[in-house]
């Protein structure tokens, strides 16, 4: 792929109109999506993007590649055929909370368990966009909204700890209000060599506006979000006053420095092959009230299926390749 | 190691008849299935023609020794062509109570029974729900009764090889083998060399099945029994080399000959259900030929996997039976409206539900033709026998690439797990399918910018072009929302919707202008036309073969394309005084007929898990010619 022309935001994106609400958290995904491709090298016609039914998932429309828009919580079985049968294509799957961890709940956690080369980002909003705003499988428990008048008594997922738990390769998470983060993210997700998994917080201004501004805001953002970067201490905070430590409980608390000392604070691994400190650092918030980690959790190497497959391919072949007429005399046969 | 002579010498050979059905009966675990079909492969390679029938319980081991752990294998060997595995067997082996008191009623009067008699204790006769002891107490007495202690022949014959009397005992089935293949003059040395092949990495159990089998084989002559031994001698078949092919691996090589024709790699997405599994495990040995297969997390993925594969260029496939064909219908929706290459694959089982998983059915048909949402019109192919699902899976193949279109196989678990003799094709001879891919735009904006528009169609097949990621320039996005006929470009217009409804519809339809004439066998202007699809095939062949040899005048039409018909179809039906319709249902081919064509069909249907036999249909074709 280093023959790719070099390109501009523009190449990658279509004559389509983009149908999103005004104001939705989208239109900054696209963008940042458009803007890193530029950077990536890589030749439009070798990339897909493969989303199922939902907001997030129009997004294919706007990308100047390959593209299909599914059906509802599929796009990861579609991608799997696709990158096991094209392993030399950029693959990435656009799902949300609902296509991703509901309907398509399934799908998604055999893509990761698989390992097959994909990016896969999930636009996590908190509702039911498109559908016109029902709660979702990451809604708080207490949502109110069309389907829960009296409240959601549905206990969510913690997509992060989802994934982990599928284990996955590759696992992060940032948010629509950060161009650059999300950038960075993405495109080590890309890099990455097998399935890799993207939660980004999105905001559905029109169903459940403001559901991270908590956390994501600039005024609070200091605060709230916990940056994670490998090989690093993790600590916050306006003056990088706050910290992560281990809890005599086994898990991972937040401190103040001042009280704990740096010496204290854990260093993020995110190559461990242990998942333990990557699944702790996803229980450090359940939800964005509270200072919660954004960036890469885990990033760790092992055998992607579509090289698995084709390796069994060209073993199978180095046998001599197949021979139709030696098939079909391949049982017992007899001359009349 | 055949060290049996092929007929004692001195001793006149067997009598030849033309034709034998032989029944194997016992209990699951007793390895009837096995028997079974090396009684069949060694009757074919002696050169008969031949047809079978397996019968097995959808437990693996239902509880030994009760009716509902039964498993059965049927064959019929002849010295002429035949197209059934008979409808009556002419000999049944059983192995316990509880085979004999399964299948007794379907041995004919004054058939031959072998029975186990070591098995007629107490318990089991009482497990099978005997309250007599059926030897003693006439019930057997229409038959020719042969009573053989084959577990205790079998312990003598295999202890002297220090194997152990329970290990002994799980031989027996080949000493029911050795002792029916004396019966029939089977040739034993196919038997022989097969054993010492299949169990080389055993050689202990090797040497028991043989001792076993030639235990048996000696015992007919030994119990002086030469006056029941008869020979079926081989079949005078077309010139050509042979095999023994059941419908599953047929349509497994069909597949691999497909992926070869079309000059794409095969892949498969599939999810494990019987009785489909066994086309999966057979194409998961071929991947030499390039072909891919995946077994994924679940009905859904399997047909997804496959979409995404053709997305890509390759041959998509994904096969299931009937739970699997309801859970694919969104996603066969989803192909219709890509309009990409697909095929589905559904080996048919006694539904609704769970149903019966390990017995045959016909009863997709409907939901082939219409179980998806909107107007989702598909093409639709069904296999007449086990060979003909490699004919067919071909056929599918040709109509998904040259229509860009999903299509449908209707198999079922007769078809799958029977088997039959196969003159092999000359693979040159195969059609060549192949399609282009596209690799130039194939329009031009306003402008004058070279563009390419992903719906626009080839005029005479109305097919979208095909084009892979990878192709510069023809980047394009596809989807399940409606687009607009020509460029793709999502639209919610009223008049596009009807006009791309339409157009599907009638791609599809056109389909019809590449089938060959329609074949209309027996007495072609005869005013009673018996029309069939699929399985039945053997069975109303065999029918109309009788009604006709009885001095009456009957025609036969066997349908491989339901969607779209044949275009002479509705010629061929309308003016005929009755037109006769045996379906494995509760008349779906009927019903589409009379809604096509507005012919009063008569559906004739059978929905007990089993076949037709022949008799049954005669006597129906006899009685509406008659009436």
């Amino acid at each position: 792929m280093a023959d790719a022309p070099t390109t501009t935001r523009k190449d990658w994106s279509t004559d389509q109109d983009v149908r999103w609400c005004p104001g939705c958290g989208d239109y900054s995904i696209l963008a940042a999506v458009q803007l890193l491709f530029p950077e990536l090298g890589v030749r439009r016609e070798d990339v897909v993007f493969i989303s199922g039914i939902g907001c997030s998932s129009r997004f294919p429309y706007y990308m100047n590649t390959y593209g299909m828009h599914s059906i509802h919580g599929r796009a990861p079985a579609i991608a799997t055929g696709l990158a096991l049968a094209r392993p030399d294509l950029d693959i990435w799957v656009i799902t949300g909370d609902g296509d991703g961890l509901s309907i398509g709940g399934n799908h998604l956690i055999h893509a990761l368990r698989r390992n097959v080369n994909l990016t896969i980002v999930l636009f996590n909003n908190q509702i039911y966009g498109l559908t016109k705003g029902q709660y979702s499988p990451t809604s708080e428990v207490g949502k109110v909204t069309k389907s829960t008048p009296m409240g959601s008594v549905d206990h969510p997922f913690n997509p992060i700890s989802l994934a982990i738990g599928a284990d996955a390769s590759f696992v992060a998470r940032t948010h629509d209000l950060d161009r650059q983060h999300m950038i960075d993210t993405l495109r080590a997700a890309n890099q990455h060599r097998g399935a890799s998994f993207v939660e980004i917080y999105q905001n559905c201004n029109v169903f459940n506006d403001g559901a991270f501004e908590t956390i994501t805001a600039k005024q609070v953002r200091d605060d709230m979000l916990i940056r994670l970067e490998h090989g690093q201490p993790i600590r916050f905070g306006a003056d990088g006053g706050k910290g992560v430590v281990r809890d005599p409980s086994g898990g991972l608390r937040v401190a103040d420095v001042a009280e704990v000392g740096e010496g204290a604070l854990v260093v993020h691994d995110a190559r461990a092959d242990d998942p333990s400190l990557a699944f702790a650092l996803s229980r450090l918030s359940s939800g964005p009230t509270v200072p919660t980690p954004i960036g890469v959790f885990r990033d760790v190497e092992r055998p992607e299926m579509s090289a698995e497959v084709g390796r069994q391919l060209v073993d199978a072949a180095a046998q001599g390749p197949g021979d139709l007429a030696g098939l079909l005399h391949s049982g017992g046969t007899w001359t009349a | 190691m055949a060290d049996i002579a092929e007929e004692a010498p001195g001793e006149a050979p067997p009598d030849a008849v033309d034709r034998v059905v032989v029944r194997f009966a016992g209990d699951s675990g007793d390895g009837m299935q096995l028997v079974g079909d090396r009684f069949t492969s060694a009757s074919a390679l002696y050169g008969n023609d031949l047809a079978t029938l397996p019968e097995y319980p959808a437990e693996i081991r239902a509880p030994a020794g009760t009716l509902a752990g039964v498993s059965s294998f049927q064959v019929q060997i002849s010295d002429h062509d035949i197209t059934t595995p008979g409808d009556a067997p002419d000999a049944l082996v059983a192995m316990n109570p509880a085979a004999l008191r399964a299948d007794l009623p379907r041995l004919r009067p004054g058939g031959t029974l072998i029975v186990n008699i070591d098995t007629f204790d107490e318990r089991n006769l009482t497990k099978a729900g005997y309250a007599n002891d059926p030897r003693h107490d006439g019930s057997l007495a229409g038959y020719r009764v042969l009573e053989v202690p084959m577990s205790s022949m079998t312990v003598d014959a295999v202890s002297p090889l220090g194997v152990k009397p329970r290990d002994a005992d799980r031989s027996k089935n080949f000493f029911a083998l050795g002792l029916v293949s004396w019966l029939y003059g089977r040739p034993p040395a196919t038997t022989l060399d097969w054993i010492e092949q299949r169990f080389k990495a055993r050689p202990d159990v090797a040497a028991a099945n043989a001792a076993a089998f030639r235990a048996g084989y000696h015992f007919g002559e030994t119990a002086e029994w030469a006056a029941h031994r008869v020979t079926v001698r081989p079949a005078r078949l077309d010139k050509g080399v042979y095999t023994n092919i059941t419908g599953n691996t047929a349509l497994a090589w069909g597949l691999v000959a497909a992926g070869h024709l079309a000059k794409l790699p095969v892949f498969l997405g599939s999810y494990p259900i019987t009785p489909a599994s066994d086309v999966l495990h057979e194409l998961a040995k071929h991947k030499r030929f390039g072909v891919r297969t995946f077994q994924a997390e679940d009905e859904i993925a399997g047909i997804g996997a496959a979409i995404g594969a053709a997305f890509g260029g390759h041959l998509g496939v994904t096969t299931t039976s009937g739970p699997g064909l309801s859970l694919k219908s969104e996603a066969m929706g989803l192909a219709v409206s890509l309009e990409l290459p697909l095929l589905v694959i559904d080996i048919q089982r006694g539904g609704p539900s769970t149903g019966l998983p390990t017995k045959t059915e016909a009863a997709d048909l409907l939901q082939a033709m219409y179980g998806r949402h909107g107007e989702a019109p598909l093409p639709i192919v069904a296999p007449r026998s086990p060979a003909h699902c490699f004919e067919v899976a071909i056929e599918a193949a040709r109509i998904a690439l040259a229509y860009r279109t999903p299509v449908i196989v209707l198999s079922d678990g007769f078809l799958a797990n029977s088997s039959e003799p196969w003159r092999l094709p000359d693979v040159d001879q195969l059609p060549d399918i192949s399609v282009p891919f596209a690799t130039e735009p194939n329009a031009v904006t306003a402008d004058g910018t070279p563009q390419f528009r992903p719906y626009q169609r080839d005029p005479e097949t109305l097919a979208r072009p095909w084009a892979v990621p990878g192709t510069p320039g023809l980047m394009h996005r596809i989807g399940g929302l409606e687009k607009e006929d020509g460029t793709g470009n999502i639209s919610y217009d009223p008049q596009n919707h009807e006009h791309m409804v339409r157009v599907r519809a009638e791609k599809v339809a056109r389909v019809a202008d590449s089938l060959p004439p329609l074949e209309v066998t027996g007495d072609a202007d005869a005013d009673v036309l018996v029309l069939g699809w699929g399985s039945t095939w053997g069975a109303i062949a065999d029918a109309v073969q009788r009604v006709r040899a009885g001095g009456r005048r009957v025609a036969h039409v066997h349908l491989t394309h339901l969607n779209p018909f044949p275009r002479e179809l509705g010629d061929v039906l309308r003016g005929r005084r009755r037109v006769l319709v045996p379906e494995m249902n509760l008349g779906q081919l009927a019903r589409l007929v009379r809604a096509e064509f507005l012919v009063d069909a008569t559906p004739i249907t059978k929905v007990q898990g089993v076949p037709f036999t022949a008799a049954e249909l005669e006597e129906t074709i006899v009685e509406a010619i008659d009436g």
